[in-house]
């Protein structure tokens, strides 16, 4: 007798597991479908009522407003002002996530440090700043720092007579020549230097010496810098005070000081604890093998740690950078003019808010979606390669 | 000691220059900060503002509501604590006791104390000596819910009573003050706590969306989330201030404190998602499959076996959203001009008496000091559960 198999017997239609999935799915969408329509009816019924613009035209109305420390017109289009706000983000973001990135990782190094003294002052640092909110450190740089701590023109601080430090601005030494120029020189330095170091480190791969490609690869670099320079007959110019502002060098606004150097403070301190992080969780037996092998202190963190833990903390350090590049956006409560406080102030002046921020929004999801595209594509490259 | 010293200090001669350059650093800070403190600093901007610094223009005779929602609170807290302590295996010692106090709550203790000293009225010293017996209220509550019938609620039960009072309470203090008279470290806290809340249901609606096998789900889940982390959420705020008022009937008129609580949860619902998608990741498969075995519904295998204890290895991450966004919403002062704490601790220094006078130091540390030592002592307590937890070690 063969064992009486069940047969399938046929489900119920509303109890079928595919039809209950689509059913499930078409009923979220027509949720959101109606979440979306009661939203725009809304706002279409909004808008009639107070007849405003929906649409980007505003973009080419003239702007009525002027950048402090650049030649923007008044009578150009919102546009180009835009424009300009976005470059001053990009500006604050690149010079921020490098310095955070430095500050932080020294300060993580530190709080793993053997020494006493520098792990205290690391844990200080970093639990002080992590738990205060960002915008009482900005306020703090601008109100108490740069407002009041700053001196007035008349007697501004001079440090080495290569800086002039007052409350309109932080002067530095700044060359002279076009910017074109500048950059055409530094790329070409950097390229050379990247190909030196290249050359040493398959060199070092032939002989065994050690390679010290970074430190030949910053050495070309500065002396390459240094030798286009001269013969191309640049200078450097000292900023220097004259009567109510200051003249030469390249002059930096107090407000985008302030935002730099609370954004740098503050990320660095989650950055910090990032990198202790990855720093511990590479595995031990990596740091004692380089003891074992008579490694230094610092060739053990330069060459065998440092390297692993990178790889550990990009994800995390990816979104450190996003984070900082979104903060920015509070340069607006000191006005630093960066494109939140273009869209405020066009607003101000009567542009149509929804497209005008619905426009910002869109801007920094753009960079958004950008870095994190390098963040990955860095991460790609790291990441070690498993079966 | 001399051996301490030598090994932690001065290794070498590198590490005796580092040594000495970050000992005068750090001196040289403790001098500035204790110089400031209790000989330059001019305290008594705080205390004539304590009020307004704290709760803003609060009517005096709903701040009663105040008291009761802050002591609901802390009722809550503590019997919720001591309701999840499991009895240890030995009985720790009185002094043991009062020195783990210490560690986790001297920072708390001290700053209520000096805020009683700052305020030097007989209301705040009775407002303390109620907080102390609502704690001990709380844990009394929490002990019951170990030692006696109590122990048969099942735990979400248990949670809700214990989270319905001060809810209630706050959301009733919301909805009593009018704006205007709204202000100070109340709406930083109230912010927080009630968009944390009504943030949680739609945070974890998203991340169970997310890992949905359902496609339709999974990408609307994933792209409301992608969005809303592409975006700074001082921009959501400035466009919540000046549009959300396009998006909703005419009829309910949103005002400062309704357009923050919106942004707010729908901005961290977002985060609150990610953390909570990572919770449900680190639950392994045979749960969810053992749950199968038994002929569990997908639905109950979701709320009775895997969020259950993803949401429970995720605490620490829960607590640090909450961190951020306490200190986040400063941000709702600035953008939408809610009369928050750091914006009295700015306008204070603008007042007639304090003009010009250079004030803007002792104002912001004040308001840095609540801020820090909340934050602080908030992720001290999410370290101490996650090693409670054990999460992460194997």
């Amino acid at each position: 007798m063969s064992p009486q198999l069940s047969t399938p017997s046929k489900v119920a239609f509303f109890r079928d597991i595919r039809t209950l999935k689509w059913a499930l799915q078409i009923l979220a969408l027509l949720a959101v479908f109606a979440l979306f329509y009661w939203l725009y009816g809304n706002y279409q019924e909004n808008v009639a009522k107070s007849s405003i613009q929906t649409d980007l035209r505003f973009l080419d109305n003239p702007a009525n407003f002027t950048i402090p420390g650049n030649d923007l017109d008044q009578s150009q289009p919102v546009r180009d002002a835009f424009v300009e706000g976005f470059l001053n983000t990009l500006r604050v973001a690149f010079i921020g996530i490098a310095l955070a990135t430095i500050l932080g990782t020294l300060i993580g190094i530190a709080r793993l440090s053997k020494n006493f003294m520098v792990r205290t002052l690391g844990t200080v640092y970093v639990e002080l700043v992590r738990n205060l909110p960002l915008l009482l450190l900005l306020t703090f740089m601008n109100l108490a720092v740069v407002l009041q701590a700053f001196p007035r023109i008349e007697n501004a601080w001079l440090p080495l007579d290569l800086f002039v430090v007052s409350n309109r601005g932080i002067a530095i030494p700044w060359f002279i020549g076009s910017p074109a120029q500048l950059g055409i020189g530094i790329l070409s330095a950097a390229l050379l230097a990247f190909v030196v170091a290249k050359i040493r480190i398959r060199q070092a791969d032939k002989t065994g010496k050690q390679d010290r490609a970074w430190l030949v690869g910053i050495a070309t670099f500065v002396v390459l810098v240094v030798l286009i320079w001269l013969l191309f007959g640049y200078g450097w110019e000292l900023p220097y005070v004259d009567g109510r502002g200051t003249t030469g060098g390249l002059r930096l606004d107090p407000s985008f000081f302030a935002l730099v150097a609370s954004l740098v403070i503050y990320t660095s301190s989650h950055i910090a604890e990032i990198v202790r992080g990855s720093i511990l969780a590479v595995s031990r037996g990596q740091g004692e093998a380089a003891d074992a092998i008579a490694l230094s202190g610092s060739q053990k963190m330069r060459l065998i740690i440092l390297p692993q833990a990178f790889r550990i903390a990009m994800p995390a350090l990816g979104n450190q950078y996003l984070n900082l590049i979104k903060n920015s956006s509070l340069g607006a409560t000191i006005s630093y003019f960066e494109l939140t406080q273009i869209a405020q102030i066009t607003v101000g002046n009567g542009s149509p808010a929804v497209p005008a921020f619905s426009l910002t929004l869109l801007v920094y999801l753009a960079i958004s979606l950008v870095t994190s595209l390098v963040v990955n594509f860095f991460n790609r490259r790291l990441a070690l390669v498993e079966r | 000691m001399i051996t301490w010293m030598r090994r932690n200090l001065f290794r070498s001669i590198t590490d005796t220059i580092l040594t000495v350059i970050s000992a005068s650093i750090l001196g040289y800070v403790i001098f500035q900060v204790f110089q400031f403190v209790f000989v330059t600093g001019r305290w008594e901007i705080i205390q004539v503002n304590l009020k307004i610094l704290l709760v803003g223009r609060f009517p005096e005779e709903l701040m009663f509501l105040v008291g009761f929602s802050i002591l609901a609170t802390c009722f809550s807290i503590a019997s919720l604590a001591s309701g999840m302590n499991r009895p240890l295996d030995q009985p720790p010692t009185l002094a043991g006791k009062l020195w783990e106090l210490f560690q986790r709550f001297g920072l708390i203790i001290a700053t209520s104390a000096f805020l009683i000293v700052l305020a030097g009225d007989l209301d705040a010293v009775l407002f303390g000596a109620y907080v102390v017996l609502s704690i001990f209220a709380g844990r009394l509550f929490g002990t019951a819910r170990r030692t006696t019938l109590l122990r048969r609620l099942p735990g979400w039960l248990w949670l809700s009573i214990n989270a319905t009072l001060p809810l209630v309470l706050i959301f009733l203090t919301m909805g009593q003050a009018a704006l205007e008279e709204w202000g100070g470290f109340l709406i930083n806290f109230y912010l927080a706590v009630v968009s944390i809340a009504l943030s949680f249901p739609l945070g974890v609606m998203l991340a169970l969306g997310r890992r949905s096998t359902l496609p339709l789900l999974r990408w609307l889940s994933t792209a409301y989330i992608e969005l809303i982390r592409g975006a700074p959420l001082f921009v959501l705020l400035l466009l919540a201030g000046v549009a959300l008022e396009f998006f909703i009937p005419a009829s309910i008129a949103p005002d400062a404190i309704f357009r923050a609580v919106t942004v707010f949860t729908l901005f961290t619902a977002a985060y609150l998602a990610e953390v909570i998608r990572g919770g449900l990741q680190s639950i392994p498969k045979g749960q969810a499959e053992a749950g199968k075995a038994l002929g569990l519904s997908t639905f109950r295998i979701t709320f009775l076996i895997t969020l259950p204890q993803a949401l429970r290895n995720v605490i620490p991450a829960q607590i640090g959203q909450f961190i951020s966004l306490f200190k986040d919403t400063t941000l709702a002062g600035v953008a939408l001009s809610v009369f928050d704490l750091l914006n009295v601790g700015t306008a204070i220094t603008k007042q007639d008496d304090y003009l010009g006078q250079g004030l803007i130091y002792e104002s912001l540390a004040f308001v840095g000091l609540l801020f820090w030592v909340g934050s602080y002592v908030m992720s001290r307590e999410s370290q101490r559960i996650e090693k409670k937890l054990g999460v992460g070690i194997r």
